[in-house]
């Protein structure tokens, strides 16, 4: 059985959508650079797909890559935990928070609102698809002003190889595969990189090394 | 073999764009699997690991990311260590600034029990 999952088609979509990123003209970032934030609270996604894993599985992976881009990250546990405790008990009551409440009482210069659009495994006869989509806004906190909006996506698809029985069988080492690790979850990782890429993506925050490089035009 | 593609993607795509700031430990792991399966991640497991990385970031004389003090100061006041809880909540105040005011409501809050 020589034709085993390693001979699956992977094609990570987001290559593409990365490098074809770059050929076209930068986001404009006028009023990102008007109001520039230090730090950012992320609310817990608002999850329009039908997985229920959504909304907390793609919630912890957004730390590190806005992190690592120089922002103070509210702690994104804690954070919910207190908005449940104050009577919001479901990410879209979250999102409905007024600003200037956010502002006072946490603190945060913006606030980040994540609208999931699908996330987790279609599985067919001898082929799958994991897919992430993710509309992302930063929005400033004292002003409600627009800073940056964005989509995060990424696809992952294993096909078949052309030898019938041998598909079937990968398909289904590959379902066991997706079904005992969240897929997903790992996959909304790979769209999180669309939070860096240069020109499209968030500018520097203070704790980059290159804060401010990227400040003008 | 498909994983292994998956990460040498991911390595290369995030190897362009820049070194880490921060040594992360297990804090977005313990975040998924306390939301994921909660019965996997109890607040004592968390603690034990999240020391055990502090100790480790220490050692590689890195700083702990954003949040990470602020979520370890959540776990022990969810068993009932107060002054820890207030000791975390202090120390991420005192690593991050921008956390001070909601560090500060948290601490209050503590206080008021």
């Amino acid at each position: 059985m020589k034709s085993g999952p390693g001979h699956l088609v992977l094609c990570v979509a987001l290559l593409g959508v990365a490098l074809a990123g770059c050929a076209t003209k930068s986001y404009d970032y006028t009023n990102y650079r008007a109001h520039p934030p230090r730090s950012i609270l992320v609310l817990p996604p608002l999850n329009e797909s039908t997985d229920v894993k959504g909304t907390y599985g793609y919630l912890s992976t957004v730390t590190m890559p806005l992190a690592e881009l120089g922002y103070y990250v509210y702690p994104v546990a804690v954070v919910d935990h207190f908005f449940k405790e104050n009577g919001m008990p479901t990410a879209g009551e979250m999102h409905q928070a007024p600003l200037n409440k956010i502002r006072e009482i946490i603190g945060a210069d913006a606030v980040l609102y994540i609208v999931l659009k699908q996330y987790g495994t279609k599985y067919q006869l001898i082929n799958s698809a994991t897919i992430v989509t993710a509309e992302a806004k930063l929005v400033d906190a004292r002003t409600g002003v627009l800073l940056w909006a964005g989509q995060l996506s990424a696809q992952e698809n294993s096909g078949g190889s052309g030898n019938p029985l041998a598909d079937v069988i990968a398909a289904m080492l590959q379902q066991a595969i997706n079904q005992s690790t969240d897929h997903a979850h790992e996959l909304a990782r790979t769209a999180n990189v669309q939070f860096a890429i240069k020109d499209h993506g968030l500018l520097y925050g203070p704790y980059h090394p290159k804060y401010g490089e990227d400040s003008k035009p | 073999m498909i994983r292994a593609a998956l990460v040498a993607a991911v390595a290369l795509l995030t190897g362009c764009t820049s070194p880490t700031i921060y040594s992360w430990g297990h804090y977005e792991d313990l975040l998924y699997v306390m939301y994921a399966a909660p019965g996997k991640a109890p607040p004592e497991l968390q603690i034990e690991r999240m020391e055990e990385d502090y100790q480790k970031a220490r050692s590689l004389n890195k700083p702990v990311p954003p949040g990470f003090h602020a979520h370890l100061g959540y776990l022990y006041y969810q068993i009932g260590k107060a002054d820890q809880a207030r000791q975390e909540f202090a120390t991420e105040k005192a690593q991050f600034p921008e956390s001070t005011v909601f560090m500060d409501r948290l601490l209050d809050n503590l206080a008021r029990r």
